[in-house]
């Protein structure tokens, strides 16, 4: 194959399995954190009080309504143009050094946008709950947080699953802008390797097929947890209908 | 009512319910003691299902009042159509005492039917899991649908469900069952499974208030029977008095639409 040299690729595969690493991090790191905040703030975000709500619909509708390019750049450049904040970095205040990490911003703007799309499927599925579920939970007694901790959340957290396997996937591929803020992720690996070589084939098609393959993994874990979890909503599989 | 003697369960006085400017229930009340077994019939619309869930505080009623085996509901005057409960946990705790079964059954549909089962005693009254699935085991067993614990509920025919959501009323061991239309969502060949299961739990001697188009059940299982008409109690008594000669015109003309 004279357009393709694989020995640029095995040549390279070191810088590549490093800007996989980072990707992955990235990726995983940011939809945990994400989740971890999206559950609490999708019960606020279906609250019958405003005053709960709207924040958390103001939120969903910058980070949903935004590029996340933008975000990030806005994270990383835009945080430190701030005359408090740089009075804090002369302090040495740790946390605040931590905004001129290019990893830590990425690691925010990541995550904060896509707790704004989980967040908004969390609540579409919790507002879906069929009524007469949480009725049933009410008049056996249930206060109101012992029906969404046993009733509501896990049964929408279950028909979010579909909806958030293509959050996963975006966000996995998304992730490739953390590259505009320095970051050797997958595609900067791909980029640095490219320019070093001018083997834009071998370079970004191997860095293709990496993301395709964490993709197909994803799916699979996907599929497994549907079965898993929404077993209740699939049609029964075995071959006779039950009859007593 | 036949069991003068016995020990008040329920007690519904002068009950109103409004929306807006259609009022629902213009003032109904109603006793049960102890192993009753008593019927609410009427048109749709007639106020009888609402009357039901005002019971256990699905609705808040406008006004009346409830009194649960001695104990009545705390209540505030709330909005202007509603009434509010002065205490929420003696509200829970008076629900655990009722356990309600609904026309659509309104099963957990993320949990088998032993989660179904086990979930509210182990939540709500705080049983241990052993002692839980005790009750669960008993309970479907007594309903016929033991065989079927693992299941989940959309897997099931209506018939099955309801008989799950019977036996999930049931283990809450309350003091008396309210059943809301249990077999008007269900196939005309299922309602029989289910009017069986709640008449050999009646036999038993459980309280039970039951909304309802079965005239067979109300006639043969119910000793009390409450005609509902336009919100109000138009006709009740003994089910053989009341539903073979009815003194009122409108039970008249609905039994004779019903029996048709």
């Amino acid at each position: 194959m004279e357009w393709f040299d694989l020995t640029v690729v095995t040549g390279s595969l070191p810088e590549f399995w490093r800007g996989l690493w980072m990707t992955l991090q990235l990726t995983a790191i940011a939809l945990v954190v994400g989740f971890a905040f999206a559950v609490p703030l999708s019960i606020a975000r279906v609250s019958k009080n405003p005053w709960v709500s709207a924040p958390v619909r103001a939120y969903t509708y910058f980070f949903r309504g935004t590029p996340m390019l933008v975000q990030l750049l806005l994270v990383y450049y835009g945080v430190g143009q701030s005359e408090w904040i740089q009075g804090m970095w002369e302090t040495g205040n740790p946390f605040w050094l931590l905004f001129r990490d290019a990893y830590f911003c990425a690691l925010v703007a990541f995550s904060l946008n896509t707790c704004a799309y989980q967040l908004e499927m969390f609540a579409g599925a919790i507002r879906n709950t069929p009524h007469g579920e949480v009725e049933a939970a009410t008049a056996m007694g249930m206060t109101r947080a012992t029906a969404l901790r046993r009733i509501i959340l896990p049964s929408a957290l279950r028909r979010a699953l579909p909806p958030l396997s293509n959050e996963v996937i975006l966000m996995l591929q998304g992730s490739a802008i953390a590259s505009a803020v320095t970051l050797v992720d997958l595609t900067g690996a791909a980029r640095n390797v490219y320019s070093r070589h001018y083997a834009p084939f071998e370079a970004f098609i191997f860095a293709g097929l990496l993301y395709l393959a964490v993709t197909f993994i994803l799916v699979g874990l996907f599929r497994v947890a549907e079965n898993r979890w929404l077993a209740h909503l699939q049609p029964r599989r075995s071959a006779s209908a039950q009859k007593d | 009512m036949t069991h003068k003697a016995s020990k008040e369960l329920l007690r519904v006085e002068d009950l109103h319910k409004q929306y807006g400017d259609n009022e629902v229930l213009k003032g109904v009340s109603l006793t049960a003691n102890s192993g009753d077994v008593i019927s609410i019939i009427g048109s749709s619309g007639s106020g009888k299902s609402t009357w039901l869930r005002c019971i256990n505080f699905l609705e808040q009623p406008t006004s009346g009042r409830i009194i649960v085996a001695g104990e009545e509901v705390k209540l505030l005057p709330g909005s202007k159509d509603a009434l509010k409960v002065a205490d929420p946990k003696q509200l829970q705790k008076i629900r655990t005492r009722l356990s309600m079964v609904f026309q659509h059954f309104n099963l957990w549909g993320h949990m088998t039917v032993l989660q179904n089962i086990i979930e509210a005693p182990i939540h709500v009254l705080g049983l241990s899991k052993k002692e839980a699935m005790e009750r669960a085991e008993r309970y479907l067993e007594r309903v016929g649908v033991w065989k079927f614990r693992d299941t989940y509920p959309a897997h099931m025919s209506g018939g099955q469900q309801q008989r799950v959501a019977i036996a999930r009323a049931l283990a809450m061991e309350p003091e008396a069952l309210l059943f809301d239309e249990p077999t008007s969502a269900l196939d005309p060949e299922l309602v029989g499974e289910v009017l069986k299961v709640m008449r050999s739990i009646a036999e038993e001697g459980r309280t039970m208030l039951v909304v309802t188009h079965e005239m067979g059940f109300a006639r043969e299982v119910a000793n009390h029977v409450v005609f509902v008409h336009q919100g109000r109690v138009e006709e009740e008594g003994d089910p053989r008095e009341v539903l073979t000669r009815p003194n009122s015109e409108r039970l008249q003309q609905f039994l004779s639409g019903n029996l048709k």
